[in-house]
Protein backbone atom coordinates (compact mmCIF):
# COMPACT_ATOMS: atom_id res chain seq x y z
CA UNK A 1 0.00 0.00 0.00
CA UNK A 2 2.85 2.34 0.88
CA UNK A 3 4.52 1.59 -2.40
CA UNK A 4 1.42 2.62 -4.35
CA UNK A 5 0.64 5.56 -2.03
CA UNK A 6 3.37 7.86 -3.30
CA UNK A 7 1.58 8.87 -6.52
CA UNK A 8 -1.51 10.46 -4.95
CA UNK A 9 0.71 11.88 -2.20
CA UNK A 10 2.93 13.53 -4.80
CA UNK A 11 -0.11 14.87 -6.70
CA UNK A 12 -1.52 16.31 -3.50
CA UNK A 13 1.81 17.90 -2.62
CA UNK A 14 2.04 19.53 -6.06
CA UNK A 15 -1.52 20.84 -5.75
CA UNK A 16 -0.75 22.41 -2.36
CA UNK A 17 2.48 23.88 -3.69
CA UNK A 18 0.65 25.44 -6.63
CA UNK A 19 -2.07 26.77 -4.34
CA UNK A 20 0.49 28.27 -1.92
CA UNK A 21 2.42 29.98 -4.72
CA UNK A 22 -0.74 31.25 -6.41
CA UNK A 23 -2.04 32.80 -3.19
CA UNK A 24 1.38 34.44 -2.57
CA UNK A 25 1.68 35.63 -6.15
CA UNK A 26 -1.81 37.18 -6.45
CA UNK A 27 -1.73 38.42 -2.84
CA UNK A 28 -5.20 37.00 -2.23
CA UNK A 29 -6.65 38.21 1.07
CA UNK A 30 -6.95 35.45 3.67
CA UNK A 31 -10.74 35.88 4.12
CA UNK A 32 -11.16 35.04 0.43
CA UNK A 33 -8.72 32.18 0.09
CA UNK A 34 -6.11 31.36 2.72
CA UNK A 35 -2.94 29.55 1.69
CA UNK A 36 -2.31 25.93 2.80
CA UNK A 37 0.39 27.09 5.23
CA UNK A 38 -2.05 29.54 6.83
CA UNK A 39 -4.67 26.82 7.12
CA UNK A 40 -2.12 24.49 8.67
CA UNK A 41 -1.11 27.14 11.21
CA UNK A 42 -4.75 27.80 12.09
CA UNK A 43 -5.31 24.09 12.47
CA UNK A 44 -2.54 23.88 15.04
CA UNK A 45 -3.49 26.98 17.02
CA UNK A 46 -7.20 26.05 16.96
CA UNK A 47 -6.66 22.39 17.85
CA UNK A 48 -7.76 22.55 21.49
CA UNK A 49 -10.92 24.43 20.48
CA UNK A 50 -11.55 22.22 17.48
CA UNK A 51 -10.91 18.86 19.10
CA UNK A 52 -14.26 18.58 21.00
CA UNK A 53 -16.15 19.34 17.77
CA UNK A 54 -14.18 16.70 15.92
CA UNK A 55 -14.90 14.13 18.61
CA UNK A 56 -18.63 14.92 18.55
CA UNK A 57 -18.76 14.44 14.78
CA UNK A 58 -16.79 11.19 14.92
CA UNK A 59 -19.23 9.80 17.47
CA UNK A 60 -22.28 10.96 15.55
CA UNK A 61 -20.97 9.67 12.21
CA UNK A 62 -19.98 6.30 13.68
CA UNK A 63 -23.35 5.84 15.41
CA UNK A 64 -25.18 6.94 12.26
CA UNK A 65 -23.07 4.63 10.10
CA UNK A 66 -23.75 1.55 12.21
CA UNK A 67 -27.47 2.26 12.41
CA UNK A 68 -27.69 3.24 8.73
CA UNK A 69 -25.65 0.29 7.44
CA UNK A 70 -27.53 -2.08 9.73
CA UNK A 71 -30.85 -0.74 8.43
CA UNK A 72 -29.55 -1.12 4.88
CA UNK A 73 -28.54 -4.72 5.40
CA UNK A 74 -31.78 -5.64 7.12
CA UNK A 75 -33.80 -3.97 4.36
CA UNK A 76 -31.88 -5.92 1.75
CA UNK A 77 -32.43 -9.21 3.59
CA UNK A 78 -36.13 -8.52 3.97
CA UNK A 79 -36.53 -7.63 0.31
CA UNK A 80 -34.50 -10.65 -0.78
CA UNK A 81 -36.29 -13.22 1.34
CA UNK A 82 -39.78 -11.82 0.68
CA UNK A 83 -39.87 -11.10 -3.06
CA UNK A 84 -43.50 -9.90 -3.01
CA UNK A 85 -42.47 -7.09 -0.64
CA UNK A 86 -39.60 -6.22 -2.92
CA UNK A 87 -41.90 -5.38 -5.80
CA UNK A 88 -43.92 -2.90 -3.78
CA UNK A 89 -41.14 -1.32 -1.70
CA UNK A 90 -38.25 -1.07 -4.14
CA UNK A 91 -39.56 2.02 -6.02
CA UNK A 92 -40.18 3.75 -2.68
CA UNK A 93 -36.56 3.14 -1.72
CA UNK A 94 -35.36 4.84 -4.85
CA UNK A 95 -37.75 7.73 -4.24
CA UNK A 96 -36.36 8.08 -0.71
CA UNK A 97 -33.05 8.97 -2.31
CA UNK A 98 -34.63 11.80 -4.26
CA UNK A 99 -35.74 13.76 -1.19
CA UNK A 100 -33.32 16.67 -0.80
CA UNK A 101 -31.82 16.33 2.68
CA UNK A 102 -31.63 20.11 3.02
CA UNK A 103 -35.43 20.26 2.72
CA UNK A 104 -36.10 17.25 4.86
CA UNK A 105 -33.81 18.26 7.71
CA UNK A 106 -35.83 21.26 9.03
CA UNK A 107 -38.97 19.11 8.89
CA UNK A 108 -37.28 16.44 10.97
CA UNK A 109 -36.38 19.07 13.54
CA UNK A 110 -40.01 20.21 13.71
CA UNK A 111 -41.12 16.62 14.22
CA UNK A 112 -38.41 15.28 16.49
CA UNK A 113 -36.75 18.30 18.12
CA UNK A 114 -33.02 18.96 18.42
CA UNK A 115 -31.95 15.64 19.94
CA UNK A 116 -30.02 12.76 18.41
CA UNK A 117 -32.99 11.20 16.62
CA UNK A 118 -33.37 13.60 13.65
CA UNK A 119 -29.60 13.55 13.10
CA UNK A 120 -29.48 9.76 13.10
CA UNK A 121 -32.40 9.72 10.68
CA UNK A 122 -30.55 12.02 8.28
CA UNK A 123 -27.39 9.89 8.37
CA UNK A 124 -29.38 6.68 8.05
CA UNK A 125 -31.14 8.08 5.03
CA UNK A 126 -27.86 8.74 3.22
CA UNK A 127 -26.13 5.56 4.49
CA UNK A 128 -28.61 2.74 4.06
CA UNK A 129 -29.15 2.96 0.32
CA UNK A 130 -25.67 1.99 -0.98
CA UNK A 131 -25.64 -0.98 1.39
CA UNK A 132 -29.13 -2.13 0.40
CA UNK A 133 -28.39 -1.98 -3.31
CA UNK A 134 -25.01 -3.67 -2.97
CA UNK A 135 -26.36 -6.43 -0.74
CA UNK A 136 -29.40 -7.10 -2.94
CA UNK A 137 -27.04 -7.48 -5.84
CA UNK A 138 -24.66 -9.64 -3.83
CA UNK A 139 -27.36 -12.05 -2.65
CA UNK A 140 -28.07 -12.97 -6.26
CA UNK A 141 -24.44 -13.52 -7.22
CA UNK A 142 -24.01 -17.09 -5.96
CA UNK A 143 -23.39 -19.32 -9.00
CA UNK A 144 -26.21 -21.57 -10.31
CA UNK A 145 -24.01 -24.64 -9.72
CA UNK A 146 -23.65 -23.88 -6.02
CA UNK A 147 -27.37 -23.11 -5.72
CA UNK A 148 -28.19 -26.36 -7.43
CA UNK A 149 -25.88 -28.27 -5.12
CA UNK A 150 -27.44 -26.72 -2.02
CA UNK A 151 -30.98 -27.45 -3.21
CA UNK A 152 -30.20 -31.05 -4.18
CA UNK A 153 -28.62 -31.59 -0.78
CA UNK A 154 -31.95 -30.57 0.71
CA UNK A 155 -31.08 -27.07 1.97
CA UNK A 156 -33.99 -25.02 3.27
CA UNK A 157 -34.47 -21.43 2.15
CA UNK A 158 -32.88 -20.24 5.39
CA UNK A 159 -29.90 -22.55 5.02
CA UNK A 160 -29.45 -21.46 1.43
CA UNK A 161 -29.34 -17.85 2.57
CA UNK A 162 -27.04 -18.16 5.57
CA UNK A 163 -24.69 -20.82 4.21
CA UNK A 164 -24.46 -19.67 0.61
CA UNK A 165 -26.05 -16.38 -0.42
CA UNK A 166 -24.97 -14.29 2.55
CA UNK A 167 -21.28 -15.25 2.62
CA UNK A 168 -21.18 -14.98 -1.16
CA UNK A 169 -22.52 -11.42 -1.00
CA UNK A 170 -19.90 -10.16 1.47
CA UNK A 171 -17.52 -8.66 -1.10
CA UNK A 172 -20.42 -6.73 -2.64
CA UNK A 173 -21.74 -5.70 0.76
CA UNK A 174 -18.34 -4.32 1.66
CA UNK A 175 -18.20 -2.11 -1.41
CA UNK A 176 -21.56 -0.70 -0.31
CA UNK A 177 -20.23 -0.22 3.21
CA UNK A 178 -17.24 1.73 1.93
CA UNK A 179 -19.51 4.20 0.14
CA UNK A 180 -21.75 4.47 3.18
CA UNK A 181 -18.83 5.08 5.50
CA UNK A 182 -17.74 8.14 3.53
CA UNK A 183 -21.35 9.37 3.21
CA UNK A 184 -21.83 9.05 6.95
CA UNK A 185 -19.31 11.84 7.67
CA UNK A 186 -21.05 14.17 5.20
CA UNK A 187 -24.42 13.18 6.67
CA UNK A 188 -23.19 13.94 10.18
CA UNK A 189 -21.90 17.39 9.21
CA UNK A 190 -25.13 18.28 7.41
CA UNK A 191 -27.23 17.13 10.33
CA UNK A 192 -25.13 19.29 12.65
CA UNK A 193 -25.98 22.35 10.61
CA UNK A 194 -29.52 21.83 11.85
CA UNK A 195 -28.41 22.75 15.30
CA UNK A 196 -26.20 20.92 17.75
CA UNK A 197 -24.07 21.60 20.83
CA UNK A 198 -20.85 20.58 19.15
CA UNK A 199 -19.60 19.12 15.89
CA UNK A 200 -17.61 20.06 12.81
CA UNK A 201 -20.87 21.30 11.26
CA UNK A 202 -21.39 23.72 14.16
CA UNK A 203 -17.77 24.88 14.04
CA UNK A 204 -18.09 25.42 10.30
CA UNK A 205 -21.25 27.53 10.59
CA UNK A 206 -19.65 29.74 13.24
CA UNK A 207 -16.48 30.11 11.20
CA UNK A 208 -18.20 31.04 7.95
CA UNK A 209 -20.56 33.53 9.59
CA UNK A 210 -17.54 35.36 11.04
CA UNK A 211 -15.65 35.17 7.70
CA UNK A 212 -12.91 32.98 9.16
CA UNK A 213 -12.28 31.23 5.88
CA UNK A 214 -9.11 29.61 7.26
CA UNK A 215 -11.22 27.85 9.91
CA UNK A 216 -13.73 26.72 7.30
CA UNK A 217 -10.86 25.12 5.43
CA UNK A 218 -9.59 23.44 8.58
CA UNK A 219 -13.06 21.95 8.96
CA UNK A 220 -13.13 20.86 5.31
CA UNK A 221 -9.76 19.15 5.57
CA UNK A 222 -10.78 17.31 8.69
CA UNK A 223 -13.98 16.14 7.01
CA UNK A 224 -11.89 14.71 4.18
CA UNK A 225 -9.42 13.08 6.55
CA UNK A 226 -12.26 11.58 8.53
CA UNK A 227 -13.96 10.20 5.43
CA UNK A 228 -10.70 8.63 4.31
CA UNK A 229 -10.13 7.18 7.75
CA UNK A 230 -13.58 5.61 7.82
CA UNK A 231 -12.99 4.22 4.34
CA UNK A 232 -9.73 2.59 5.35
CA UNK A 233 -11.20 1.17 8.53
CA UNK A 234 -13.87 -0.57 6.45
CA UNK A 235 -11.21 -1.78 4.04
CA UNK A 236 -9.26 -3.21 6.94
CA UNK A 237 -12.33 -4.99 8.27
CA UNK A 238 -12.95 -6.33 4.77
CA UNK A 239 -9.48 -7.80 4.55
CA UNK A 240 -9.94 -9.42 7.89
CA UNK A 241 -13.37 -10.88 7.19
CA UNK A 242 -13.07 -11.88 3.52
CA UNK A 243 -9.61 -13.35 3.90
CA UNK A 244 -10.33 -16.20 1.44
CA UNK A 245 -10.75 -13.76 -1.42
CA UNK A 246 -7.61 -11.78 -0.70
CA UNK A 247 -5.52 -14.93 -0.51
CA UNK A 248 -7.00 -15.93 -3.83
CA UNK A 249 -5.87 -12.64 -5.36
CA UNK A 250 -2.36 -13.25 -4.12
CA UNK A 251 -2.26 -16.66 -5.75
CA UNK A 252 -3.36 -15.52 -9.17
CA UNK B 1 -32.72 -55.24 -3.53
CA UNK B 2 -33.87 -52.34 -5.70
CA UNK B 3 -33.18 -48.97 -4.11
CA UNK B 4 -34.12 -46.47 -6.79
CA UNK B 5 -36.90 -47.10 -9.30
CA UNK B 6 -37.54 -44.72 -12.15
CA UNK B 7 -40.61 -45.52 -14.26
CA UNK B 8 -41.72 -43.98 -17.57
CA UNK B 9 -39.97 -40.69 -16.84
CA UNK B 10 -40.56 -37.93 -19.43
CA UNK B 11 -39.57 -34.30 -19.44
CA UNK B 12 -39.85 -31.39 -21.85
CA UNK B 13 -37.85 -28.19 -21.50
CA UNK B 14 -38.81 -25.09 -23.44
CA UNK B 15 -41.12 -27.12 -25.67
CA UNK B 16 -38.40 -29.63 -26.58
CA UNK B 17 -38.64 -33.27 -25.51
CA UNK B 18 -35.49 -34.05 -23.53
CA UNK B 19 -36.29 -37.34 -21.81
CA UNK B 20 -38.83 -39.85 -23.04
CA UNK B 21 -40.06 -42.88 -21.14
CA UNK B 22 -36.93 -43.56 -19.17
CA UNK B 23 -37.01 -46.72 -17.05
CA UNK B 24 -34.14 -47.38 -14.68
CA UNK B 25 -33.74 -49.57 -11.61
CA UNK B 26 -30.74 -49.25 -9.36
CA UNK B 27 -29.84 -51.95 -6.85
CA UNK B 28 -28.45 -51.17 -3.42
CA UNK B 29 -24.66 -50.95 -3.54
CA UNK B 30 -24.60 -50.94 -7.33
CA UNK B 31 -22.34 -48.79 -9.50
CA UNK B 32 -24.49 -47.77 -12.45
CA UNK B 33 -23.23 -45.59 -15.27
CA UNK B 34 -25.36 -43.58 -17.66
CA UNK B 35 -23.54 -43.14 -20.91
CA UNK B 36 -24.85 -40.63 -23.40
CA UNK B 37 -23.79 -38.04 -25.94
CA UNK B 38 -23.35 -34.43 -24.96
CA UNK B 39 -26.66 -32.65 -24.55
CA UNK B 40 -28.69 -35.86 -24.38
CA UNK B 41 -30.24 -34.98 -21.04
CA UNK B 42 -28.03 -36.70 -18.46
CA UNK B 43 -27.84 -33.68 -16.17
CA UNK B 44 -31.58 -33.15 -16.62
CA UNK B 45 -32.09 -36.74 -15.44
CA UNK B 46 -30.14 -35.96 -12.26
CA UNK B 47 -32.07 -32.75 -11.71
CA UNK B 48 -35.28 -34.76 -11.87
CA UNK B 49 -34.26 -37.44 -9.38
CA UNK B 50 -32.71 -34.72 -7.19
CA UNK B 51 -36.10 -33.01 -7.06
CA UNK B 52 -35.00 -29.74 -8.66
CA UNK B 53 -37.78 -30.09 -11.24
CA UNK B 54 -40.95 -32.11 -11.53
CA UNK B 55 -41.18 -34.64 -14.38
CA UNK B 56 -43.99 -34.21 -16.91
CA UNK B 57 -44.94 -37.81 -16.31
CA UNK B 58 -43.54 -40.89 -14.64
CA UNK B 59 -42.42 -41.59 -11.12
CA UNK B 60 -39.27 -41.83 -9.05
CA UNK B 61 -39.20 -44.07 -5.99
CA UNK B 62 -36.48 -44.32 -3.39
CA UNK B 63 -37.30 -47.58 -1.62
CA UNK B 64 -41.04 -47.29 -1.11
CA UNK B 65 -41.15 -43.51 -1.03
CA UNK B 66 -42.16 -41.45 -4.02
CA UNK B 67 -39.63 -38.62 -4.35
CA UNK B 68 -40.92 -36.74 -7.40
CA UNK B 69 -39.96 -33.09 -6.82
CA UNK B 70 -38.59 -33.83 -3.32
CA UNK B 71 -35.16 -32.51 -2.50
CA UNK B 72 -32.56 -33.82 -0.12
CA UNK B 73 -32.98 -37.53 -0.86
CA UNK B 74 -30.02 -37.84 -3.20
CA UNK B 75 -26.42 -36.94 -2.61
CA UNK B 76 -24.89 -35.17 -5.53
CA UNK B 77 -21.53 -34.27 -6.97
CA UNK B 78 -21.88 -31.63 -9.67
CA UNK B 79 -20.01 -31.32 -12.96
CA UNK B 80 -17.84 -28.58 -11.38
CA UNK B 81 -16.46 -29.20 -7.86
CA UNK B 82 -18.68 -26.45 -6.36
CA UNK B 83 -16.87 -26.06 -3.06
CA UNK B 84 -17.63 -23.01 -0.93
CA UNK B 85 -14.58 -20.73 -1.18
CA UNK B 86 -14.89 -19.39 2.38
CA UNK B 87 -14.87 -22.80 3.99
CA UNK B 88 -11.85 -24.98 4.63
CA UNK B 89 -11.73 -28.44 3.07
CA UNK B 90 -13.00 -29.85 6.36
CA UNK B 91 -15.86 -27.32 6.49
CA UNK B 92 -16.76 -28.16 2.92
CA UNK B 93 -16.87 -31.93 3.24
CA UNK B 94 -19.11 -31.59 6.31
CA UNK B 95 -21.64 -29.41 4.47
CA UNK B 96 -23.90 -32.24 3.32
CA UNK B 97 -24.21 -33.58 6.88
CA UNK B 98 -24.65 -30.11 8.30
CA UNK B 99 -27.70 -29.46 6.12
CA UNK B 100 -29.43 -32.61 7.30
CA UNK B 101 -28.38 -32.74 10.95
CA UNK B 102 -25.40 -34.39 12.60
CA UNK B 103 -21.75 -33.73 11.81
CA UNK B 104 -19.18 -36.49 12.16
CA UNK B 105 -15.78 -34.81 12.21
CA UNK B 106 -13.92 -37.97 13.11
CA UNK B 107 -15.16 -39.89 10.08
CA UNK B 108 -14.54 -36.85 7.87
CA UNK B 109 -10.94 -36.58 9.06
CA UNK B 110 -10.48 -40.30 8.46
CA UNK B 111 -11.82 -40.10 4.90
CA UNK B 112 -9.78 -37.02 4.08
CA UNK B 113 -6.74 -38.92 5.28
CA UNK B 114 -7.64 -41.85 3.00
CA UNK B 115 -8.14 -39.41 0.12
CA UNK B 116 -4.65 -38.00 0.59
CA UNK B 117 -6.10 -34.69 1.75
CA UNK B 118 -5.14 -35.12 5.40
CA UNK B 119 -2.59 -32.32 5.23
CA UNK B 120 -5.13 -30.03 3.53
CA UNK B 121 -7.92 -30.27 6.13
CA UNK B 122 -7.57 -26.59 6.98
CA UNK B 123 -6.70 -25.35 3.50
CA UNK B 124 -9.13 -23.31 1.40
CA UNK B 125 -10.37 -24.59 -1.97
CA UNK B 126 -8.28 -22.12 -3.98
CA UNK B 127 -5.17 -23.74 -2.55
CA UNK B 128 -6.07 -27.12 -4.09
CA UNK B 129 -5.43 -28.54 -7.55
CA UNK B 130 -8.32 -29.55 -9.79
CA UNK B 131 -8.01 -33.22 -8.85
CA UNK B 132 -7.90 -32.43 -5.15
CA UNK B 133 -11.03 -30.30 -5.41
CA UNK B 134 -12.83 -33.17 -7.09
CA UNK B 135 -11.70 -35.53 -4.37
CA UNK B 136 -12.98 -33.14 -1.70
CA UNK B 137 -16.32 -32.83 -3.54
CA UNK B 138 -16.57 -36.60 -3.72
CA UNK B 139 -15.80 -37.02 -0.02
CA UNK B 140 -18.53 -34.45 0.67
CA UNK B 141 -21.01 -36.52 -1.35
CA UNK B 142 -19.84 -39.73 0.33
CA UNK B 143 -20.22 -38.25 3.83
CA UNK B 144 -23.70 -36.91 3.11
CA UNK B 145 -26.40 -38.97 4.85
CA UNK B 146 -28.25 -39.94 1.63
CA UNK B 147 -27.89 -43.50 0.34
CA UNK B 148 -27.62 -42.77 -3.41
CA UNK B 149 -24.80 -40.67 -4.84
CA UNK B 150 -25.12 -39.05 -8.26
CA UNK B 151 -21.86 -38.11 -9.94
CA UNK B 152 -22.20 -35.82 -12.96
CA UNK B 153 -19.14 -36.20 -15.21
CA UNK B 154 -16.83 -35.61 -12.26
CA UNK B 155 -13.62 -36.18 -14.19
CA UNK B 156 -14.40 -34.57 -17.53
CA UNK B 157 -12.41 -31.44 -16.71
CA UNK B 158 -9.27 -33.33 -15.69
CA UNK B 159 -6.31 -34.23 -17.88
CA UNK B 160 -5.84 -37.84 -18.99
CA UNK B 161 -3.22 -38.72 -16.32
CA UNK B 162 -5.11 -37.28 -13.39
CA UNK B 163 -8.29 -38.85 -14.69
CA UNK B 164 -7.02 -42.45 -14.61
CA UNK B 165 -5.53 -41.81 -11.20
CA UNK B 166 -8.85 -40.41 -9.95
CA UNK B 167 -10.82 -43.31 -11.40
CA UNK B 168 -8.67 -45.81 -9.53
CA UNK B 169 -8.92 -43.74 -6.39
CA UNK B 170 -12.72 -43.52 -6.71
CA UNK B 171 -12.99 -47.28 -7.05
CA UNK B 172 -10.76 -47.96 -4.07
CA UNK B 173 -12.88 -45.69 -1.85
CA UNK B 174 -16.16 -46.98 -3.24
CA UNK B 175 -15.19 -50.61 -2.85
CA UNK B 176 -14.63 -49.89 0.82
CA UNK B 177 -17.78 -47.89 1.60
CA UNK B 178 -20.16 -49.57 -0.86
CA UNK B 179 -22.59 -46.75 -1.45
CA UNK B 180 -24.98 -46.83 -4.38
CA UNK B 181 -23.61 -44.74 -7.23
CA UNK B 182 -25.14 -43.37 -10.41
CA UNK B 183 -22.34 -42.06 -12.56
CA UNK B 184 -22.76 -39.95 -15.67
CA UNK B 185 -20.17 -39.73 -18.42
CA UNK B 186 -19.74 -39.60 -22.17
CA UNK B 187 -16.48 -41.50 -22.01
CA UNK B 188 -17.01 -45.18 -22.92
CA UNK B 189 -13.77 -46.42 -21.44
CA UNK B 190 -14.43 -44.68 -18.15
CA UNK B 191 -17.88 -46.27 -18.00
CA UNK B 192 -16.46 -49.74 -18.69
CA UNK B 193 -13.66 -49.44 -16.18
CA UNK B 194 -15.81 -48.25 -13.30
CA UNK B 195 -19.27 -49.74 -13.44
CA UNK B 196 -21.29 -52.88 -12.72
CA UNK B 197 -23.82 -51.92 -15.33
CA UNK B 198 -24.06 -49.35 -18.14
CA UNK B 199 -27.19 -47.72 -19.52
CA UNK B 200 -26.86 -45.97 -22.86
CA UNK B 201 -28.97 -42.90 -23.55
CA UNK B 202 -29.87 -42.10 -27.14
CA UNK B 203 -29.63 -38.62 -28.56
CA UNK B 204 -32.43 -36.16 -27.85
CA UNK B 205 -35.07 -37.08 -26.87
CA UNK B 206 -33.18 -39.51 -24.66
CA UNK B 207 -34.50 -43.02 -24.28
CA UNK B 208 -32.71 -46.00 -22.79
CA UNK B 209 -31.18 -47.45 -25.89
CA UNK B 210 -29.16 -50.33 -24.54
CA UNK B 211 -27.99 -51.87 -21.34
CA UNK B 212 -24.79 -53.76 -20.60
CA UNK B 213 -23.90 -55.86 -17.58
CA UNK B 214 -20.16 -55.94 -17.03
CA UNK B 215 -18.59 -59.24 -16.03
CA UNK B 216 -15.28 -57.86 -14.71
CA UNK B 217 -14.35 -58.86 -11.16
CA UNK B 218 -13.91 -56.46 -8.24
CA UNK B 219 -11.59 -55.05 -7.13
CA UNK B 220 -10.98 -53.76 -10.64
CA UNK B 221 -7.45 -53.87 -12.01
CA UNK B 222 -6.04 -51.46 -14.52
CA UNK B 223 -5.06 -54.28 -16.87
CA UNK B 224 -8.69 -55.02 -17.78
CA UNK B 225 -8.39 -51.96 -20.02
CA UNK B 226 -6.53 -54.27 -22.46
CA UNK B 227 -8.66 -57.33 -21.83
CA UNK B 228 -10.23 -58.93 -24.93
CA UNK B 229 -13.67 -58.97 -23.38
CA UNK B 230 -13.29 -55.30 -22.44
CA UNK B 231 -12.47 -54.36 -26.00
CA UNK B 232 -15.33 -56.46 -27.34
CA UNK B 233 -17.90 -54.72 -25.16
CA UNK B 234 -16.36 -51.38 -25.95
CA UNK B 235 -16.85 -52.12 -29.63
CA UNK B 236 -20.44 -53.18 -29.07
CA UNK B 237 -21.25 -49.99 -27.19
CA UNK B 238 -19.49 -47.92 -29.79
CA UNK B 239 -21.58 -49.52 -32.53
CA UNK B 240 -24.71 -48.99 -30.48
CA UNK B 241 -23.98 -45.29 -30.17
CA UNK B 242 -22.83 -44.55 -33.70
CA UNK B 243 -25.40 -46.88 -35.31
CA UNK B 244 -28.18 -44.61 -34.15
CA UNK B 245 -27.04 -41.69 -36.24
N1 LIG C 1 -34.34 -24.65 -19.53
C1 LIG C 1 -34.16 -25.26 -20.71
N2 LIG C 1 -34.92 -24.95 -21.78
C2 LIG C 1 -34.74 -25.57 -22.96
N3 LIG C 1 -33.81 -26.51 -23.19
C3 LIG C 1 -33.00 -26.84 -22.16
C4 LIG C 1 -33.13 -26.24 -20.87
N4 LIG C 1 -32.19 -26.79 -20.07
C5 LIG C 1 -31.52 -27.67 -20.81
N5 LIG C 1 -31.99 -27.72 -22.07
C6 LIG C 1 -31.53 -28.61 -23.16
O1 LIG C 1 -31.67 -29.92 -22.71
C7 LIG C 1 -30.66 -30.74 -23.27
C8 LIG C 1 -30.11 -31.64 -22.21
O2 LIG C 1 -29.33 -30.92 -21.32
P1 LIG C 1 -28.42 -31.64 -20.21
O3 LIG C 1 -27.65 -30.59 -19.51
O4 LIG C 1 -29.30 -32.51 -19.40
O5 LIG C 1 -27.48 -32.53 -21.13
P2 LIG C 1 -26.23 -33.42 -20.69
O6 LIG C 1 -26.48 -34.78 -21.22
O7 LIG C 1 -25.97 -33.29 -19.25
O8 LIG C 1 -25.08 -32.75 -21.52
P3 LIG C 1 -23.50 -32.62 -21.18
O9 LIG C 1 -22.90 -33.94 -21.48
O10 LIG C 1 -23.04 -31.57 -22.12
O11 LIG C 1 -23.40 -32.21 -19.75
C9 LIG C 1 -29.64 -29.81 -23.88
O12 LIG C 1 -29.70 -29.96 -25.28
C10 LIG C 1 -30.08 -28.43 -23.48
O13 LIG C 1 -29.91 -27.54 -24.55
MG1 LIG D 1 -24.44 -32.41 -18.09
Amino acid sequence: MLARGWRPAAALFLLFLFWELAVKFFETPAWLLPSPSQIFATGISEWTKFYPHLLATVKLAAAGFFIGAGTGLLTAMLLHLLPFIKESIYPLLILSQNIPIIVLAPLLIIWFGFGMLPKIIVITLVCFFPVTIAALDGFRQATPELRQYMYMAGATKGQLFWKLEFPYSLPAVFSGLKISATYSVMGAVISEWLGAQAGIGVYMTLASSSFRTDRVFVAIFFIMILSLLFFFLIKLAERFIIHWQYREDVHQ
Amino acid sequence: MTLLTVTNLSKQLGGVKILENINVRVKKGEFLTILGPSGSGKSTFFQLIGGLMLPDSGSIYLGNEKINGKRGYISYMPQTPSLLPWRTVMGNVLLGQELKGKKDKQLAAEMLERAGLGAYKDAYPHELSGGMKQRAAFIRALLSPQSVICLDEPFSALDEFTRLHMQKWLLSIWEEYKKTIIFVTHNIEEALFLSDRIIVFSERPATVKAEFKLPFPRPRKENILFDEQFLAIKQKIFREISGGR
